[in-house]
């Protein structure tokens, strides 16, 4: 069974994969906006070190208290204060981990599901592709961000809710890649091969069908995550996200737009940071994807 | 015309699939309906068992799909427990608001997208084309409830230019002729009042149909410069004709055939803004609506407005797929 695996073909593989990866490093908007991103995740990991205040502890004599730089200010609470007294810095710090959190273990499920149902859909064929694309074209039949409303509405809110409302339609994504892919690997010479030496199925799609489809459908998942942060931060903007006093820039949206004439910085910095984040996701994948899809090269 | 029935053909499993799903998400909802619609009333068990029955929900599960399917096709999704008056009326009194902001939304767009981005691709590489792929980068990265609520500060906060909430100011009130208050307001002759209206729906237009206009400026400028590599483009600059009358004559034409299939594929981002945006500025629309029903339970509303967005997004998808084939000859129906 081993024989079908070709160790002659790791070097060039790996020479191909340095290769793009210099193409990547070239694209300096991309390296730059990957060390945002890279320092975005830092905080995350790191905020309980970070964050200068308890993102949690109100303190109602710092109501609506302005940025450090505006009168009124001090320099412990930066970014100035929620209509509770909460440091709004340190809830951002915090915020980064609901965002990325679920960012990622969103498209992480999504996409191993992806992979398995796009696989089996496109080398087995017969019913079992009628019945996962059927699904999946009844899945796109929903706007993204209604279905995962929907979802939330009769489920509740809450953290594990919402990673399960997305990745009910996130996996369809993947899925579609990898069955294309799978599709047009099937009928290679060397997968012929495999069959003709007796490999089973199982070690078909896995050993030697799989990889092929690997790098369009993880260039497809870093794409994807700048989405799914943003309909997170949706969900949670309309208080059907996570739940108080939990911070996530979504709700901390939501919570200053009832002060948007007095105290601007509750509502600003948050989603100031939602954009960054999602700027740094989608300029990063797409260096990526121009650097390691074979499609976007010239 | 055959590709055309197929297509037609292959809606019906999809549609079913929807309606199942839709079904599913309430069916399958911890808490008991009938519980929610008592509230704090007392009723007796046999008032309940009652209640129960006329729901039809002592019924199989397959049976009441069918049942449920049945009526929606009937336009029947059941009473609206908050308003005790059935859903489809509830809806359809919110949905002429929804559905002139989503075309207004469209509209902003287009007008914005399609110049931008022929613009852009006509000068690539220069200031214009950085402009509109930096915009749209901006504009599909940013949070829609964020920038509306940026857009609230600056013009109706600090500038005051424009209204904070609602569809129309009080004094413009017009009786409803079509629902849409663009149309009422012009057919009644009430130009100041036309003109409180059009205050009132830019900001939420602007920014419900912001990831769209990003979007189509990038397809707009891609689709573009494939066709002024087309070598009738050449053969026409060969012949003397004008660069103006090319760009605009030839290859425009061509070009809009993918924005105009990728703008009704994006309405699906429009339906889902609607519920946001809706909620930012306190437009009293269906997307609202489907908000507040969300929070006092209301499932069967939230059902039947699901369903409805979703069947919407379907069939325009559909229509997506037969206005690229019918503006692109190449294609065959």
């Amino acid at each position: 069974m081993s024989a079908v695996s070709d160790p002659a073909t790791a070097s060039p593989a790996a020479s191909l994969f340095r290769r793009n990866l210099a193409t990547f490093a070239e694209n300096r908007l991309a390296v730059a906006s990957a060390a945002i991103l890279l320092g975005f995740v830092v905080m995350a990991v790191f905020a309980p070190w970070i964050a200068p205040q308890d993102p949690n502890e109100t303190d109602l004599f710092r109501r609506l208290q302005p940025p450090a730089w505006m009168p009124g200010g001090e320099w412990a609470y930066l970014l100035g204060c929620d209509a509770l007294g909460r440091d709004i810095f340190s809830r951002i710090i915090y915020g980064a981990r609901i965002s990325i959190f679920i960012g990622t273990v969103v498209v992480a499920v999504a996409t191993v599901i992806g992979i398995l149902a796009g696989l089996a859909a496109g080398y087995l064929r017969g019913w079992v592709d009628t019945l996962i694309s059927r699904l999946i074209d009844i899945l796109l039949g929903f706007p993204y961000l209604i279905f995962a409303i929907g979802l939330m509405a009769m489920m509740g809110p809450g953290l594990v809710n919402i990673i399960l409302a997305l990745v009910y339609k996130e996996w369809v994504i993947p899925a579609r890649v990898v069955r294309g892919e799978t599709l047009a690997v099937r009928e290679l010479e060397y997968v012929e091969a495999a069959r003709a030496l007796g490999a089973s199925r199982f070690h078909i799609m896995i050993r030697e069908i799989m990889p092929n489809v690997l790098s369009a459908v993880l260039v497809v998942a870093t794409i994807r995550m700048a989405d799914v942060i943003i309909l997170e931060a949706s969900l949670s903007f309309l208080g059907l996200g996570v739940q108080p006093p939990t911070a996530s820039w979504g709700s901390m949206v939501a919570d200053g737009r009832a002060f948007i004439l007095e105290a601007w910085w509750v509502s600003t910095f948050p989603g100031l940071a939602i954009l960054t984040l999602v700027l740094v996701i989608n300029v990063a994948s797409q260096g990526l994807r121009d650097a390691f899809d074979p499609r976007f090269h010239e | 015309m055959g590709r055309f029935l197929e297509r037609l053909l292959q809606l019906i499993p999809v549609l079913l699939g929807v309606s199942l799903i839709v079904f599913l998400m309430l069916a399958l909802t911890p808490g008991d309906p009938v519980e929610i619609m008592i509230g704090d009333q007392n009723m007796t068990a046999e008032q309940e068992a009652l209640l129960r029955s006329d729901l039809g929900l002592d019924r199989p599960l397959p049976e009441r799909f069918l049942n449920f399917l049945g009526n929606a096709v009937q336009g029947d999704f059941g009473t609206s427990y908050f308003h005790r008056r059935p859903v489809s009326e509830v809806i359809s009194e919110r949905l002429p608001a929804t559905i002139e902001l989503s075309l207004v939304a469209m509209l902003i767009a287009l007008a914005t997208a399609i110049p931008l981005g022929v613009a852009a691709a006509i000068h690539k590489n220069t200031i214009i084309d950085r402009i509109a792929t930096v915009g749209s980068l901006f504009g599909v990265s940013l949070p829609g409830f964020w920038f509306g609520i940026l857009l609230l500060m600056l013009f109706a906060v600090h500038l005051r230019l424009l209204p904070v909430s609602g569809r129309i100011g009080f004094e413009s009130e017009v009786p409803s002729v079509t629902g849409f208050l663009l149309i009422d307001t012009l057919l009644q002759g009430r130009f100041s009042a036309f003109l409180d209206a059009l205050k009132h729906i830019l900001l939420p237009a602007i920014t419900l149909g912001l990831p769209m206009t990003a979007i189509l400026t990038r397809v707009t400028r891609t689709a573009m410069l494939e066709v002024m590599r087309q070598d009738y483009v050449a053969f026409a600059e060969a012949k003397g004709i004008s660069r103006r009358r090319i760009l605009f004559r030839h290859a425009l034409k061509n070009a809009l055939i993918p924005t105009v299939s990728v703008a009704a594929i994006e309405t699906g981002s429009l339906l889902g803004g609607n519920m946001i945006v809706e909620t930012v500025f306190g437009w009293p629309g269906l997307g609202r609506l489907v908000v507040e029903s969300i929070f006092v339970r209301n499932y069967p509303l939230v059902q039947a407005a699901v369903l409805l967005y979703a069947v919407t997004y379907v069939l325009m998808n559909f229509v997506a797929d037969i206005l690229y084939t019918v503006l692109n000859p190449r294609v065959k129906l």
